[in-house]
């Protein structure tokens, strides 16, 4: 008797606590930029495709929803040929950003992906990539990595030294 | 057998071998990088560190390397104590200083040795803040990619490269911390073995370039065991597929026949089956119009018809399947089937058979041969048609060096060791050749004769074993060293095209048992099915088959996986595709586009080996099943199904076949193909735990993406109805036998290395025995056959053509490989300086051959000899006259690198 006295006080004392729902979609909820919604490719701080093709994001996807082919242009970069996530699939569990060692896939606050047809949440590259760094402004794998490619000879990453002489002979 | 204790845990080790390969026997975990099971161990990178205790009473013990302490009766090892796993791990940060931070984009990432290692000693804190030393990379050609950064200075590359295959141009430069291993300049990286330098690399340093080009991570290839299509050896192998395409090749372990290594050949040469000439639709066309596209349905009618009636002639292939082969004998009747040979060669490699047969000698297995202390080549150039086979003899020469070790009782293992102390010493081989080959540097004795002199040579050396003829000579020198040899082995084939050289070696061989000794001998064919198409049989010869379209004695053909025109006299295929197309009908079932599928009137795609099942019979008679590795797209199907539906459709009883195993069973009863039932478990085998094996890694990712830019519901997994695998990860790797299973894997090894896991031992069988099965075995007890020479007189005008193979360019499907178009060379006409001279030519003109209507490029080479012309097989040379033939200077000749310049 008392305990139910006391569940009824309780919820009648809600009535005058603050609403945390909004009127969505008249009134768009506060989302913290670490929220985990849509996914986007992003861009290094040079404007060039983040993504190395390097399929950790695949691999380690609980939902086994990314799929993509690595390739490698002209310049020695390499990048993604198609690269698709099946948002119908998804479970937004951020693995793939964990993973990426580029910081190229990131998840953003959005979650408006509502489709009526399922065969809409397929994306493509050309639907996830974005024309900026997202939340990660400066870091720029290549300028980390060992490989050469274009604009960044052997020796100019960062924390590395001029290639060395074979045949130099001092000991 | 010694008894020695590692962590606790009691074992028998062979007394002296090295304890790391006794505890990787054991398939123990245990760190290393420079010790690979072919190279032996030279101690040098300290990964393999363990400690040793004196006995039972020591506690503390002392740090060795286990890749360099013998294993002796009650020693007492720890792998897990503090001072060996800290030595470990502190070796792997030095290792790591410089390390580029490149897994991601490095092609090694997931099956790497040195990520393996890395995690296995427990290093994941990078506390070295300096400058990483850089290093320039190479170009190194088509095959290799190379990126130095990522070098461990493991030695492993060189010691492969240059001690194990003999190359002259990779080499370790530099000293200490400034190590480099490279060319001395960029160029392309001779060696015809140079694509091991992928996985005996274990890092990212050299990679397979092709497979870079169209990357996927190890664990996303799909694969099934496969047999390499390139030669006859019948090397296994590791083809990887993803979204439907081949990627790359790895070796796959086999005890007996190719054990860690390819030929680049196989390697690279497999792209054709993602070739833009694949033929991938059905068609038909009327006189000399283009192909229309025609559904699958109806195609098949046209060979359902072909079935009925006599009237038709089905020529096969020695690159398909047995099973291919035998469906189209079923469907036209054994008496209107060719094996599809030329004739000339038909004849070889039916000598090959009953040489084997006749127990001249023992059959080695392509391995075996390394042991052999005292080589006859006669008549192959081992390393261009059947390329393995030469690495294997390369390693034979070294059993004067590991004579000399156990005398000096160095462990044989210990590789610097036995090489330091042989000072090059080597077993003698003899080549008796037609031009320079590529283990003229090894040979103590060498010689370059046209075909019909080495058979001569042969014989005499066949009669000094016997005790006849002039110790002198150079015969006699060699019949002695083969006598008195202990594993003497002769080597010869159809390479060149002359039957008496192969009967030459039978008669070398039959001499030696006579002798008293057991000689091995081993005869190579060209092709990966060649013994398996000729133990097939068929009653007609390729030439009589044509003669029968042209004549109108029947009007139809049904051609199998075959470029005629490679087999025959153009002219005379012409006129028989003519013939046919005007009476009746062309029906050409390939994989390709080829210069015949351009001359049907009806085509049908069939899969590549990669696509299909079936059996190939490597050149020691070992008949080996390869599995399909990812299903074709439709109406691509296997050759054996399309026929099988067509004699179904035409209510054939005897080819009632559902299955792949029925096909199999049925072709067993076939006299001499008996033991084909068992060759490999059929359908309904299961592995490990009553599973199917997966074709997919469990880590296999993007399942639900892959295809849903078509059908975003994930389509059904296709259940295999004709082999154990699975197309999905689920089931289960391993099994009662060596094959089953599709990649090499396990906890904490994603390298290849992981094999040992499921070997008996170290370089030992796989687990559950070696695969294939010897179709025959040579007659056991009998008297030595003799073979005498027969005379043939060799008399007339004009030159006689010696057909010349190259590793890359000669065989038909891998020439068509994108990396080996990239890496071979044109087609050669090889003469002597004095011909050449005579026909007015000098080296890189045309020389034209009329009856052939070819011209190729001279290249003047004193070896050859006179009144003979070497011609280099390949699209431009297939088949080529017997008889003494007329060459010319070709006045408009242009190579291939003029034209292009041109353009
Ligand atoms: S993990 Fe990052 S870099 Fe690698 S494939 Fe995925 S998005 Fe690209
Ligand atoms: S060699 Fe291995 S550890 Fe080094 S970058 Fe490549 S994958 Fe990573
Ligand atoms: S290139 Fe590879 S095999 Fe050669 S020393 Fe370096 S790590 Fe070892
Ligand atoms: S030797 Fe022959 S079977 Fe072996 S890898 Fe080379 S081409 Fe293939
Ligand atoms: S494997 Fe023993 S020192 Fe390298």
């Amino acid at each position: 008797m008392w305990s139910q006295l006391r569940t009824l006080w309780e919820v009648l004392k809600h009535t005058f606590s603050r609403i945390e729902t909004v009127e969505y979609p008249d009134e768009m909820p506060y989302l913290a930029p670490r929220y985990r919604g849509r996914i986007v490719l992003t861009r290094d701080p040079d404007g060039d495709e983040r993504c190395v093709a390097c399929n950790l994001c695949s691999v380690v996807c609980p939902a086994d929803c990314i799929a993509l082919q690595k390739t490698t242009r002209e310049d020695g970069r390499l990048f993604p040929e198609f690269f698709r996530i099946n948002f119908s699939r998804c479970v937004m569990c951020g693995m793939c950003e964990e993973a990426c060692p580029t910081y190229a896939i990131q998840l953003t606050p959005d979650f408006e992906m509502a489709e009526f047809n399922r065969a809409n949440l397929v994306y493509e590259k050309e639907h996830l990539l974005i024309d900026g760094v997202g939340k990660y402004p400066e870091y720029s794998f290549w300028h980390v990595a060992g490989k050469a490619i274009e604009g960044k000879d052997k020796g100019e990453a960062i924390n590395e030294a001029p290639p060395l002489d074979v045949r130099e002979l001092l000991p | 057998m010694a008894r020695i204790e590692v962590d606790g845990i009691v074992f028998e080790a062979r007394e002296g071998e090295n304890l790391l390969q006794a505890c990787l026997s054991q398939h123990l975990d245990l760190p290393y990088f420079c010790w690979h099971p072919s190279l032996g161990s030279v101690g040098a990178c300290r990964q393999c560190a363990v400690i040793q205790y004196d006995d039972e009473e020591d506690e503390r013990g002392r740090l060795v390397m286990a890749c360099m302490t013998p294993v002796q009766e009650g020693a007492r090892f720890s792998v897990d104590a503090p001072g060996a796993a800290g030595f470990r791990a502190s070796v792997i940060e030095w290792l790591m200083e410089n390390h580029p931070h490149d897994c991601p984009v490095c092609e090694e990432g997931g099956e790497c040795h040195l990520q393996d290692m890395t995690v296995m000693s427990g290093h994941t804190t990078r506390r070295f803040h300096g400058r990483k030393k850089t290093w320039r990379n190479q170009d190194l050609g088509p095959f290799i990619g190379h990126e130095m950064n990522r070098c461990i200075t493991c030695y492993r590359c060189t010691r492969f490269y240059h001690d194990y295959a003999g190359g002259k141009d990779l080499q370790a430069f530099g000293s200490r911390s400034r190590m480099y291993f490279g060319r001395t300049a960029d160029g392309v990286l001779e060696s015809e073995f140079a694509g091991n330098l992928v996985e005996v690399c274990p890092t990212g340093v050299f990679t397979d370039k092709p497979f870079s080009q169209s990357y996927s991570r190890k664990w996303d290839l799909g694969s099934a065991p496969s047999i390499c299509p390139g030669c006859a050896v019948g090397c296994n192998i590791s083809p990887g597929e993803r979204f439907g395409r081949l990627k790359r090749i790895h070796n796959r372990y086999h005890g007996e026949v190719n054990g860690y290594f390819l030929c680049d050949r196989g390697r690279f040469g497999s792209h054709f089956v993602n070739a833009e000439n694949r033929l991938r639709r059905c068609g038909v066309r009327v006189g000399d119009e283009e192909f229309q596209e025609i559904e699958g349905l109806e195609a098949l009618a046209v060979l359902t018809d072909l079935a009925g009636g006599g009237n038709v002639v089905g020529i096969g292939s020695p690159r398909a399947s047995i099973e291919d082969n035998f469906a189209l004998m079923q469907l036209v009747g054994e008496d209107q089937f060719c094996a599809g040979f030329s004739s000339d060669e038909a004849v070889l490699n039916e000598l090959i058979v009953d040489i084997y047969r006749s127990g001249a000698g023992r059959v080695p297995t392509p391995l075996e041969i390394e042991n052999s202390d005292a080589v006859l080549v006669l008549g192959e150039d081992v390393l261009n048609s059947a390329p393995r086979l030469a690495l294997s003899l390369r390693q034979s020469v070294r059993n004067e060096s590991l004579r000399l070790a156990e005398g000096a009782r160095i462990p044989l293992w210990q590789d610097a060791g036995v090489r330091g102390h042989a000072q090059g010493a080597l077993s003698e081989l003899f080549s008796l050749t037609v031009l320079p080959t590529g283990l003229d540097d090894i040979a103590a004795h060498v010689e370059h004769l046209p075909p019909e002199q080495i058979a001569r040579h042969g014989h005499a050396i066949a009669q000094a074993v016997a005790g006849v003829g002039a110790e002198e000579s150079a015969s006699g020198r060699i019949a002695a060293a083969l006598k008195s040899a202990k594993r003497p082995l002769i080597v010869s084939g159809t390479g060149c095209g002359d039957g008496e050289v192969m009967r030459a070696a039978a008669a070398v061989s039959s001499a030696l048992r006579h002798a008293g000794s057991d000689p091995a001998l081993l005869l190579t064919a060209l092709e990966v099915n060649s013994l398996g198409a000729t133990l097939l049989g068929g009653g007609l010869g390729l030439d009589e088959a044509l003669k029968r379209l042209k004549n109108g004695a029947a009007d139809n053909v049904i051609v199998l996986e075959n470029d005629l025109y490679r087999r025959a006299d153009p002219s005379l295929v012409d006129a028989a595709l003519e013939a046919s197309r005007r009476n009746g009908r062309v029906l050409v079932a390939d994989l390709i586009e080829t210069r015949t599928t351009a001359n049907a009137t009806h085509l049908i795609p069939v899969a590549a080996y990669a696509e299909t099942l079936g059996t190939f019979v490597n050149l020691e008679g070992r008949a080996q099943r390869f599995y399909q590795v990812f299903e074709p797209r439709a109406p691509v199907t296997s050759a054996w199904q399309w026929l099988g539906e067509a004699g179904r459709a035409a209510g054939r009883n005897d080819m009632r076949w559902q299955h792949f195993d029925t096909v199999v069973e049925t072709c067993a009863s076939r006299p001499g193909l008996e033991a084909l039932r068992e060759v490999a478990p059929g359908a309904d085998y299961r592995g490990a735990g009553g599973l199917r094996i997966p074709r997919e890694t469990h880590r296999a990712s993007g399942r639900t993406a892959r295809n849903a830019h078509i059908d975003v519901h994930e389509r059904k997994t296709p259940v295999d109805t004709e082999s154990p695998f699975s197309f999905s990860m689920e089931g289960a790797q391993g099994g009662a036998v060596g094959s089953a299973r599709s990649a090499v894997w396990a906890p904490g090894w994603n390298s290849n290395q992981s094999v040992f896991k499921f070997q008996d031992e170290v370089g030992g069988a796989l687990i559950g025995g070696s695969s294939g099965i010897r179709l025959f075995e040579p007659a056991h007890g009998v008297p030595a056959p003799s073979y005498a020479m027969s005379q043939t007189s060799d008399e007339g005008e004009g030159f006689r053509l010696i057909p010349l193979h190259r590793i890359f360019g000669s065989d038909e499907l891998s020439a068509m490989s994108p990396p080996v178009v990239e890496r071979g060379g044109a087609a050669e006409v090889v003469l002597n300086r004095a011909d050449a001279g005579r026909l007015g030519a000098r080296e890189g003109d045309g020389i034209r051959c009329d009856l052939l209507s070819a011209s190729a490029a001279l290249r003047v080479d004193d070896a050859m000899a006179v009144g003979h012309a070497g011609l280099v097989v390949g699209e431009t040379f297939g088949w080529l006259p017997r008889g003494r033939v007329v060459l010319s200077r070709d006045p408009d000749f242009r190579s291939s690198q003029e034209l292009i310049a041109r353009e």
